[in-house]
């Protein structure tokens, strides 16, 4: 089937550029390795029918929160390999934990199989007009408290940035 | 519906608890406060996409709103989380987080 080969295909993207993350040595290309996780993500979205989270993942991840990372190493001219990077046991015992942890989730995992409502290639709850409907009448009062936490963020971030001490 | 020509949920589970892995493995490896945060803006990625995943598979519109609300608060968290680690760099000019154990100067 043609969507297994694009999720086999978004799945081995992102797994890949996850890795590369964390193998760059310098910063900026783990940013950019990860704008194309982001992007991989995104197509998986796409590939669910869920066309509002894919655009407001693209506009906010791979539009808004990769150019703040670009920006701040940029600005801090942080583009050079770590100076003291951990010693190797650690690196060896964290890949192991988490390597760990990852065998435990994959373990409980194997063979679930959830009772199929709806084949999420079909489904239309992921169209804007649907989600809209759900956001604007069920969910009023977080989407209004979620602006006030925005403002906050905002006026966190400009009174951290500020050049004379507070 | 047919549910031959579907993905079976359990695929997307091995994927995100991948791609969950390599971000705690990313946050346990590095000492660089940034790549910490983006390990983090990895796992909750993972996250968003099996809820998002959960969310088309049983029809129910729920937890395509939460994921839209969980992408808020990372925007909001990122906004924050990077004025802080400026903060830190032009206080001791560095961003390991190995400098931060004395939490004052």
């Amino acid at each position: 089937m043609f969507t297994n080969y694009i999720f086999y295909f978004l799945s081995a993207l992102a797994l890949y550029s996850g890795v590369m993350v964390l193998l760059s040595k310098k910063p900026i290309h783990s940013v950019l390795y990860l704008t194309l996780t982001f992007f991989a993500i995104g197509g998986h979205y796409i590939l669910l029918n869920a066309q509002f989270l894919a655009i407001v993942h693209i506009i906010v991840y791979a539009g808004a929160i990769m150019v703040l990372f670009l920006f701040t190493v940029m600005l801090l001219n942080l583009n050079k390999e770590e100076r003291s990077p951990k010693p190797v046991w650690v690196k060896a015992l964290a890949i192991i934990a988490g390597s760990m942890l990852g065998l435990v989730l994959i373990g409980v995992f194997r063979g679930y199989d959830l009772h199929l409502v709806q084949n999420p290639m079909e489904t239309q709850i992921g169209l804007v007009k649907e989600l809209g409907k759900i956001l604007f009448r069920d969910y009023m009062l977080p989407f209004e408290v979620s602006s006030i936490l925005f403002l906050t963020a905002m006026v966190g971030a400009v009174l951290l940035g500020k050049k004379e001490q507070i | 519906m047919n549910a031959l020509n579907s993905i079976p949920i359990s695929y997307y589970l091995m994927f995100c608890s991948m791609l969950f892995c390599i971000g705690v493995i990313g946050v346990l490896i590095k000492r660089n406060a940034l790549m910490i945060l983006m390990s983090i803006e990895l796992m909750i990625n993972s996250i968003n996409l099996l809820l998002a995943a959960f969310s088309a598979y049983s029809n129910d519109p729920a937890g395509q709103i939460f994921v839209f609300f969980i992408m808020v608060v990372a925007a909001a968290e990122v906004a924050i989380g990077l004025a802080i680690i400026v903060l830190i760099y032009k206080t001791t000019h560095s961003i390991d987080i190995d400098v931060l154990n004395k939490l004052k100067w």
